[in-house]
């Protein structure tokens, strides 16, 4: 099971209409790809500079600015490490290594059986809890080698 | 049918507020107890979430820190009434983090249901827009002057004043932006209010709308807050439904609606023009001022933009009146500063408190020390782009001047506490590779000047040529700060330089003397 649909024009254009009346429609636009195709495929880009009558080199230099937008779909589950000063200094950054020395991957990869897509995040908030992640869009604070190992768990076992 | 209150606060759901509250209802529904669970903001005392509070006549009792597995023992101690169990903690209000904050800002976060408007008004709400509309716009505005305000994002400019610009500034149509992207790590205040209160921002917003003229609103939140944003959305669905927002706002005759819009994962966003680029589309590049945004700022319209505790301390203001927020404060810094205890810090969470305390009694008194127990060696006040403070910087009193004054900001009012084993070398690294990371790319010195420091800091690191490499850090982080358009490039010298300045030891033996200043 994938969470994303496959690439369909169709499907984008539609998107991207939904979108078109609002003020500045070019991030909603690129939240709402993202969400159904799990990256911006590189096929939506000269749509969307279509649509937003710009050129294909600007549209992907929007793309590329942004942090959050990816340009290949990620696991079935994305979990997102904080590597920010406040995690930092509850030992954050050593959670990490070893979490991804384990699993086999760096920052940014998905594990090889596709369950799994560990990404960098600069803070989530949740300075006071640390060290913090979010798995999809759960919230965890107050992390231990061994609460993450379950999560990991949990998420590839899905 | 007693009320419970369980947060709905994402640090507190990080710790696991959503099973505690779901293992009490399961409990209940077993022993036919007769609870009604709230789900609340944040008191802001993160080190007891989930923190669980049940209403009395003797007012709200507190147990805390509650893991799912802890509930059935609470029952058996006779919860709601469990004063023997271990994790009781007596009356919430009397808590000393608690008790000694003053709270105008935060006032009812963590106290109401975040989505009753109900309690939203029983607890003051919308008093201040009702005062704002019988003072007319113009006298809203000098109020807010009065008050002596200042921006609560970082440059602390005064927000009276910004208004006032905006006000008489001629436009087709003007906008007034609540930057929430608070993406500076320590700080968790705008997350807060959006989750814990989000209806004192619609409420300071909209005040800023009818003092300058604005009919459309955007709050650009971080995408890294998702329950912050589904938050936000309801309150606004809530507002609207009531006249609140809508072609008639509480019908005073004006027209003001708002629209959340989601960041993608970029720091520099949070600078106010790279926002405005971001909100219309664009790649977050940091425009040229002027013209300002004031003048020339959404869509080219005159536009307010301030950081969401900015606006969010506007309802008090009006409520309570100018003078009821001046009188508390430090020198130019008046009123309260929601400062958030971050890091390794054994109380960590959201401080309100009158400008003026030392940064000694926040970390050492109120926050307790660190959380791992060990020494307090440093404290990065004010973000990424801020200092780091030793101990023998403590004294400096919370005050935008003198944190200024010891080449320190307090920016959006985070303090992130290290204890003894950070390396201050690594630290100066990290922040030359975030500057390289989110760095929009439209000067040279940010751009290429933080990907040379990160360099220059590896080799100092792998104790290469030390006074050489140094001479070469000090040289870089001048032209940096001098040759940036920007914050981002223009005050990662602060904590790279800091760190060198009182953490000299951590930068190799032969750099103790020879550094000269
Ligand atoms: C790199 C950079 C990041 C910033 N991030 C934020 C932020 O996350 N939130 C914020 O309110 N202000 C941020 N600012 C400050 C804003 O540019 C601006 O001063 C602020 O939104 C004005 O609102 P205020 O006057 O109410 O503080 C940032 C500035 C820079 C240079
Ligand atoms: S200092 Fe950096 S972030 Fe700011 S405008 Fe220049 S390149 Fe962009
Ligand atoms: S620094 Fe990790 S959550 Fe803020």
């Amino acid at each position: 099971m994938t969470r994303y649909a496959p690439w369909n024009e169709g499907r984008a254009s539609e998107i991207i209409s939904a979108h078109l009346a609002e003020e500045g429609p070019a991030l909603p636009i690129l939240h709402a790809l993202q969400e159904e195709f799990g990256c911006i495929p590189r096929e939506a880009e000269p749509l969307v500079a279509h649509a937003l009558n710009i050129t294909r080199a600007e549209m992907h230099g929007v793309v590329t600015f942004y942090h959050e937008f990816r340009a290949h779909p990620p696991g079935r589950h994305v979990l997102r490490l904080c590597r920010a000063e406040a995690c930092q200094s509850m030992g954050g950054e050593r959670l990490a290594a070893s979490l991804l020395d384990r699993l086999g991957i760096d920052w940014g990869e998905t594990t090889a059986d596709g369950a799994l897509t560990v990404e960098p995040v600069f803070c989530l908030g949740l300075c006071a809890t640390a060290p913090s992640a979010m798995l999809d869009e759960r919230v965890k604070g107050r992390l231990t080698p061994a609460k993450l190992d379950h999560l990991v768990a949990e998420a590839r076992g899905a | 049918m007693t009320r419970i209150f369980i947060p709905r606060d994402s640090a507190a759901l990080a710790c696991g507020a959503d099973e505690v509250a779901e293992a009490l209802a399961a409990q209940a529904r077993a022993r036919g107890l007769a609870l009604e669970i709230v789900r609340n903001g944040s008191r802001g005392m993160f080190w007891l979430e989930p923190l669980v509070e049940v209403e009395t006549p003797a007012g709200r009792i507190g147990y805390g820190p509650v893991a799912p597995e802890d509930v059935a023992g609470l029952i058996a101690a006779g919860f709601p009434a469990a004063p023997a169990h271990p994790l009781a903690l007596g009356p919430v209000a009397e808590i000393a983090f608690l008790k000694r904050q003053t709270r105008f800002t935060f006032a009812r976060c963590g106290l109401t249901d975040p989505l009753s408007l109900a309690d939203y008004r029983a607890h003051g709400g919308y008093r201040g827009l009702a005062r704002a509309l019988s003072l007319g716009a113009a006298e809203t505005v000098e109020e807010v002057v009065r008050s002596g305000l200042r921006g609560r994002g970082g440059a602390g400019f005064p927000t009276g004043v910004k208004w006032k610009t905006v006000r008489e500034a001629r436009g087709a149509r003007k906008y007034v932006v609540c930057n929430a992207d608070e993406g500076d790590s320590g700080t968790f205040a705008d997350r807060m209010i959006m989750e814990g209160d989000p209806f004192a921002l619609i409420e300071g917003m909209t005040i800023a709308a009818f003092a300058t003229g604005a009919a459309k609103g955007y709050i650009y939140v971080r995408s890294e807050y998702p329950d912050a944003i589904a938050a936000m959305n309801a309150a606004i669905g809530l507002a609207r439904g009531a006249g609140l927002l809508g072609p008639d706002v509480m019908a005073g005759g004006f027209a003001f609606d708002l629209e959340v819009r989601k960041g993608a994962g970029s720091y520099v966003c949070g600078e106010e023009t790279a926002m405005l680029e971001s909100l219309e589309g664009k790649r977050g590049m940091v425009r040229a001022k002027p013209p300002l945004p004031a003048h020339k700022g959404l869509f080219g319209q005159p536009s307010v933009i301030n950081n969401l505790v900015s606006f969010a301390s506007v309802p008090f203001i009006l409520a309570e009146g100018a003078k009821a927020y001046a009188d508390v404060g430090f020198g130019r810094s008046r009123g309260t500063m929601p400062i958030q205890l971050a890091g390794n810090i054994r109380h960590g969470g959201l401080y309100e408190i009158a400008f003026g305390v030392s940064l000694g009694e926040l970390i050492d008194e109120v926050g307790g020390g660190t959380a791992s127990g060990r020494p307090v060696r440093a404290v990065q006040a004010g973000g990424p782009l801020g200092a780091y403070f030793p101990r023998a910087l403590f004294d400096t009193p919370y005050d935008y001047e003198a944190f200024a004054a010891r080449d320190g900001l307090i920016g959006h009012g985070g303090l992130v506490v290290f204890d003894d084993t950070v390396d201050m070398a690594r630290q100066a690294r990290f922040a030359m590779e975030f500057c390289a990371l989110e760095s929009c790319g439209k000067c040279t010195p940010c751009r290429i000047g933080s990907v040379r420091g990160m360099e220059v800091m590896d080799r100092l690191i792998a104790g290469e040529n030390r006074s050489a490499n140094l001479a070469l850090l000090r040289d870089l982080c001048n032209t940096m700060k001098w040759g940036s358009l920007c914050a981002m490039g223009g005050f990662t010298p602060y904590p790279v330089m800091s760190a060198l300045t009182h953490f000299p030891e951590d930068f190799g033996p032969h750099s103790l003397p020879a550094a000269a200043e």
